[in-house]
């Protein structure tokens, strides 16, 4: 680890944080309805939505019609993804004159990105015509990112609200997230990446003549915009099969800052924004910093295993200097590479600027168990937030209790039914994660897939998994997940991910909106001061690593210990 | 206090024998399956049962092993089982003693129930069995009360000591506060007619039988929103256990079905499923002991949530009585006839404030004290006028509340008002006297404030609490005393309704209270309360609307009730906490063991040592049993509470049973490693 390094870590941070602040207090704002600066350009096209649409935006939902409006949603928006990669071959703007996309790669990926997840088993590049990567794909950037949002916020109203039957009104939380937060932020990242030299252009690729003199198609097209939302949105889905590793998608150390910047700011926005919404900046700033101690510990340990090297290779003669450059980019070091890696996996992005493949077993650890937790760190655009606040109400049941009071949050009190919906939304991990791990390592067509066997052929499937559950994307690589077994499979714990467990934690919004705000005394259990930052990374970790530590001790962490006595797999 | 209910130590033997046999009985699955925890091991030690016998039968050898994982299994079902009833058990103790109060009592109930006294009474005898609601009984000396009721007719001096433990009798009467009469009780001496208000097999008795012996015990809110965690932490152990073993296919192991037991049991919390409802029964126990019968479980909960409380200042903040310390007349009027008016309107009042002038007045008086004909009308005091007095011919007497006798005169003189301000600010209570609409004077009523109440009061408040003193007293008056014994807000000239209203006002806030009473007029806002603390002397009324009820009818209890009700949540969360936090060191234990062979590299994590794998898997389910062993004491007496704030009680908390609980069975398991190791068992 160089001094270098760190400060370049601690740049990227301080730049979220300070950028996170008032980000929070604008979204908070918008989502509460209220005027912002932005409101004189945007209010006309909003009402003209709502017009058009027949929405009245004062009309409020209770959460399970706040749930079907979201699950309708979601289902139109699979079933028209669908048939539009199924169709692409007979639909206009396909220059490259792609056949339909097969079915089951056709399934996987609309359920990848209606769910925010991005998890590609294809070349973007080699499979998607322009039209389904615009009208299918980017929009669904946005408005996936916009749904989380939205969901996140219905559970916020449940803190802020008392004795309320409503959350909210979906279609509004929509709009305004996708028009007053997402679109123009997307602008101003995108404009600035043009500057840093990402091609933005509607021509489909360029001729060039190697040095060799043969001639070769090189793809470019509108790649500055997919870009900002592929961050911005916690997307992750790349331009490239090569994401962000590729030159044209982040040409430089500065773009590369930029972006792992983009995939933290509105994330860690949202936890100063819940501390405005419940009227207490206190509860944010908790949040904002449990998220943010999580994610600087990640990185640490990922630069710390990535400085190091591979000791196999400075055993016969590599300078071990740089550090384990295997699978990473010279422009931007082991550092950054690790920072976002650790940020990618922290929200639930899954963009990669670095083949996590490649990473040292503990290097790769720690965007593999950050997947695990979740991705709270500080997690995916909106489901960062209420997958924090599930385990917050989990942790403040337990410590709650042990200031002698039937345990609240907020002035919530937490009783049976939130429980039973948090633990049911907690299930989901272990039981998809765990389980089709389990099924896919029985099964041939499971391991004819895998590029290694052993230990590290282990952490690519649980790896897969993990970053699908958690609709995260990203993808281990060295996993072929183009077959009708991953594809299925996949896409399953993508759809699991995402709706099994925010079913739960929007009716956890509707029974803590539906409740009274209990009075706080200094008997209550304090949830804004450093003991509870740390009995939250306590809780976090213990209850993620108990569920977890027989699979890692069987992937990464043999493999660490194996790797050092000169055994690879 | 008396704490005279049979209160059996921690480990009695009888007790500790009769749980043993019990810890059997429980085992039968349909009764276990109310603990998800435990009926999970239960299971799960049948399978390997099942799998010892395997082996034994097929002697390949593991079943040496197999047999003790097998064995220590069923232990910790058995332990589990065996606080539970160590618990209950001294519940039951108290139930049998109560029990004799009940059988073979005989009524006489009346069949003319127009009959009124002075007239013999005509009625049958029949077994208290068979009394109705409504029936109308005659206890005379000697006779057990056959139900609870309340008196008609009559008084008469009673023996309680079957309820409250309190051998010294009390006296019953028909009408006013102290008409409620508890089946099982003795009646001492005269008679009383009383009219049954509860059916057989419901009375007091009854139900405090079935609360201590835990026989209709049900969850609680809190309980079972814990039990539902730990359900869930029970599945996704059994998802960590059932998909581990393809992944240890996959790298090279098959892994017996013990061995995942053994791991499973180990995961899955049962040293707080063993514990958990032998935390709930002994803290419904602690209260019984403090001779508070609670109603329901879900009354203790709500006890620690309990925001304020609401404490009459009388018998509360101060002793009882006031006492009359000063006479002082307006200008213009005598001090000898101001006195003569007092003692008058006095000499009917029987409550000691009323004694107490009556003896000032005397002292001041000499021997020439005047006494009430047979004209007098007596005026009798009224919580609603807070006036009482006496109508003499051409004399109308009035004494009492400042505000409610000035109500009734046609001036006030600017030096009554000066005395009434200056005894009120000495916290003092002044007592207006008029005659015939005319100012006489005022009486110095002074309150004694009970001397450790200030510093109970501060600790309320480290806890988080607000106090709120009700007193009939004026508000000056009420600040003075609420400023010396240090209470956050009071209500002055509280009427019965005032009392009800502050209720909803706070709970509106979000908060809750919690209250005591005794009379009727309580009794709206008994049941408003969050916990309402009736008097056992109080009336049924009273009596019906708490849920809990004071047998040695001491309001200062409330402060007890709270901390017993703080405690009870404490002892959850800690020993949930304690039990999640052992797992890690288990998992240090056992994964190395299980893929030691596959993996040598593992055996970097055995950072215990252990000795053999087979020793590190033993080793580890004995910690586990053990463990609840270990801890019955702590769930029967509860963890220490301390009035401190929650952050500080939090942190003492979190570093006793979250670190403690981490580090613990490292050291735990090494210790039984060694000696399975030295005696050979693995």
């Amino acid at each position: 680890m160089t001094s270098i390094g760190l400060a370049q870590i601690a740049i990227v941070l301080i730049a979220v944080v300070v950028a996170a602040i008032p980000l929070g207090g604008y979204i908070a704002r918008v989502l509460a309805g209220e005027r912002t600066l932005l409101s004189p350009a945007f209010s006309p096209v909003e009402r003209a939505f709502y017009k058009f649409s027949g929405v009245d935006p004062a009309r409020e939902q209770s959460w399970l019609t706040y749930t079907m409006a979201m699950l309708a949603f979601s289902v139109i928006g699979f079933i028209s993804l669908y048939a539009l990669q199924r169709l692409q071959a007979y639909l206009p703007l396909n220059p490259q004159g792609f056949g339909g996309v097969p079915a089951d790669l056709a399934f996987n990926t609309s359920i990848s990105f209606v769910t925010n997840t991005n998890w590609q088993n294809y070349g973007g590049e080699t499979t998607m015509s322009h039209l389904t990567q615009m009208l299918g794909l980017t929009v669904h950037n946005f408005v996936s990112a916009a749904t989380g949002l939205a969901m996140a916020f219905a559970l916020v109203r449940g803190f802020s609200r008392a004795e309320s039957p409503t959350v909210g009104n979906f279609w509004v939380d929509l709009t305004r997230a996708t028009l007053y937060v997402l679109l123009p932020m997307s602008v101003v990242v995108a404009l600035v990446l043009i500057a840093l030299g990402v091609p933005q252009t509607l021509q489909g690729s360029i001729e060039a003549t190697t040095l060799e003199g043969a001639k070769q198609a090189i793809a470019i097209g509108p790649m500055a915009s997919q870009e900002a939302i592929k961050e911005l949105g916690t997307n992750g889905g790349g331009f490239f099969n090569a994401n962000s590793a590729h030159p044209f998608e982040s040409p430089n150390a500065f773009s590369n800052m930029l972006e792992i910047w983009a995939l933290l700011v509105v994330p860690l926005a949202l936890a100063f924004a819940f501390g405005r919404a419940v009227l207490d900046h206190r509860q944010g700033r908790a949040i904002a910093i449990t998220m943010m101690i999580v994610l600087v510990a990640g990185a640490l340990v990922a630069y710390w295993a990535e400085a190091n090297g591979n000791p196999l290779l400075t055993a016969i003669g590599v300078d071990p200097s740089p550090g384990n450059m295997e699978g990473k980019e010279v422009r931007f070091g082991v550092a950054t590479s690790a920072l976002f890696a650790t940020a990618t996996t922290g929200t639930s992005c899954g963009a990669v600027n670095s083949m996590h493949d490649s990473f040292m077993p503990l290097g790769g650890l720690v965007p593999l168990f950050n997947m695990l937790m979740g991705s709270i760190a500080p997690g995916g655009v909106g489901a960062g937030l209420y997958g924090f606040l599930v385990l917050a109400i989990i942790a403040v049941f337990v410590a709650g209790l042990m200031v002698g009071r039937t345990p609240e949050y907020l002035g919530k009190k937490i009783e049976a039914r939130e429980m039973k919906l948090a633990m049911l939304a907690v299930l989901i991990y272990p039981l998809t994660v765990l389980g089709f791990t389990a099924i896919s390592v029985m099964l041939e067509t499971g391991l004819a897939s895998l590029n290694n066997a052993g230990p590290h052929g282990l952490s690519e499937i649980l790896y897969a998994f993990a970053s699908t559950t958690d609709n995260n994307g990203s993808a281990f690589a060295g996993l072929t997940g183009n077959t009708l077994w991953y594809n299925t499979t996949l896409g399953v714990a993508m759809l699991l991910g995402r709706f099994a467990y925010v079913i739960p934690v929007l009716a956890i919004a509707g029974s803590f909106a539906a409740k009274k705000k209990t009075a706080a005394s200094v008997g209550t259990f304090p949830t804004h001061g450093p003991l509870f930052i740390g009995l939250l990374i306590g809780v976090i970790i213990i209850l993620y690593l108990l569920q977890y530590f027989p699979a890692l001790a069987l992937g990464p962490i043999v493999e660490h210990f194996a790797l050092f006595a000169g055994k690879t797999f | 206090m008396s704490h005279k209910v049979a209160a059996p130590g921690l480990f009695d033997a009888g007790i500790i024998k009769r749980a043993a046999v019990d810890a059997f009985k429980k085992l039968d699955p349909r009764r276990l399956a109310r603990n998800p925890v435990i009926f999970v091991t239960e299971i799960v030690s049948a399978v390997v049962t099942v799998f010892f016998v395997r082996d034994l039968v097929a002697q390949n050898g593991v079943a040496y092993f197999s047999g003790q994982i097998a064995a220590w299994l069923w232990f910790t079902v058995l332990f589990a089982n065996f606080a539970e009833a160590v618990a209950e058990g001294r519940g039951k103790a108290q139930a049998d003693a109560l029990r004799k109060t009940r059988t073979d009592t005989h009524a006489k109930r009346l069949i003319d129930r127009q009959n009124r006294s002075g007239m013999t009474d005509v009625y049958e005898g029949v077994s208290a069995l068979d009394l109705r609601l409504g029936d109308v009984v005659l206890v005379e000396a000697g006779d057990l009360i056959p139900g609870d009721g309340e008196v008609i007719e009559g008084v008469a001096s009673i023996n309680e000591s079957a309820i409250t433990g309190e051998s010294a009798p009390v006296i019953r009467e028909a009408g006013g506060d102290r008409s409620a009469v508890t089946g099982g009780t003795t009646v001492l001496s005269d008679w009383v007619k009383v009219k049954i208000t509860a059916a057989p097999g419901s009375t007091f008795i009854d139900r405090m039988i079935a609360l201590v012996e835990g026989a209709q015990r049900q969850k609680t809110p809190n309980e079972i929103a814990l039990s539902i965690l730990l359900s869930g932490l029970t599945i996704i152990f059994l998802i960590v256990c059932v998909t581990l073993w393809p992944l240890a296919i996959y790298s090279g192991t098959t892994l017996s079905i013990t061995v995942l037991i053994a791991l499973l049991v180990c995961l899955i919390p049962t040293t707080i499923g063993g514990l958990l409802s032998a935390i709930g029964i002994a803290g419904m126990d602690r209260l019984i002991r403090f001779n508070v019968i609670a109603t329901s479980g879900r009354a203790v909960e709500a006890a620690g949530d309990v925001d304020t409380l609401l404490l009459d200042k009388t018998g509360t903040v101060t002793f009882g009585n006031r006492m009359a310390d000063e006479f002082i007349p307006v200008q213009g009027v005598s001090e000898r006839a101001f006195v003569d008016a007092a003692l008058l309107a006095s000499l009917a009042d029987e409550t000691p404030e009323g004694r107490s002038i009556v003896a000032l007045a005397k002292s001041v008086l000499g021997s020439s004290t005047p006494t009430l004909g047979p004209e007098a009308q007596i005026v009798p005091f009224s919580a609603h006028t807070r006036i009482s007095g006496v109508d003499l011919p051409g004399q109308t007497l009035r004494k009492g509340a400042v505000d409610a006798v000035t109500a009734q005169v046609k001036s006030v003189p600017v030096d009554f008002e000066r005395a009434v301000e200056r005894i009120s600010r000495a916290g003092g209570t002044p007592l207006a006297v008029s005659e015939n609409g005319r100012l006489l004077g005022v009486i110095h009523l002074k309150d004694i404030i009970k001397p450790d109440i200030k510093s109970r009061f501060a600790a309320l408040r480290a806890m988080g609490i607000k106090t709120v003193m009700v007193t009939g007293d004026n508000p000056i008056t009420a600040a003075a005393i609420a400023g010396e014994a240090g209470v956050d807000d009071f209500i002055a000239q509280a009427k019965p309704e005032d009392k009800l209203a502050y209720i909803r006002r706070e709970q509106q806030g979000g908060r809750l209270i919690a209250m005591c009473g005794d009379g009727t007029n309580d009794a709206p806002a008994l049941a408003q309360a969050d916990v309402g603390v009736a008097m056992q002397t109080g009336t049924q009324a009273a009596r019906e609307a708490g849920n809990m009820v004071d047998l040695d009818s001491d309001p200062t209890k409330l402060i007890e009730i709270v901390a017993i009700g703080k405690q009870l949540l404490m002892t959850r969360g800690s020993l949930t906490t304690f039990s999640i936090a052992n797992d890690v060191a288990k998992y240090f234990a056992i994964i190395p063991a299980l893929f030691v062979v596959a993996y040598p590299e593992l055996e970097a994590i055995n950072v215990m040592k252990l000795a053999s794998p087979q020793s590190a898997i033993l080793s580890a389910v004995i910690f586990n049993a053990l463990i609840i062993i270990a801890l019955i004491p702590l769930a029967l007496k509860g963890v220490p509470y301390r009035p401190v704030g929650a952050a500080a009680l939090l942190r003492r908390n979190l570093l006793i049973y979250g670190l403690g609980g981490l580090i613990a069975p490292f050291v735990g398991i090494k210790i039984i490693d060694l000696a399975v190791s030295a005696i050979h068992l693995a």
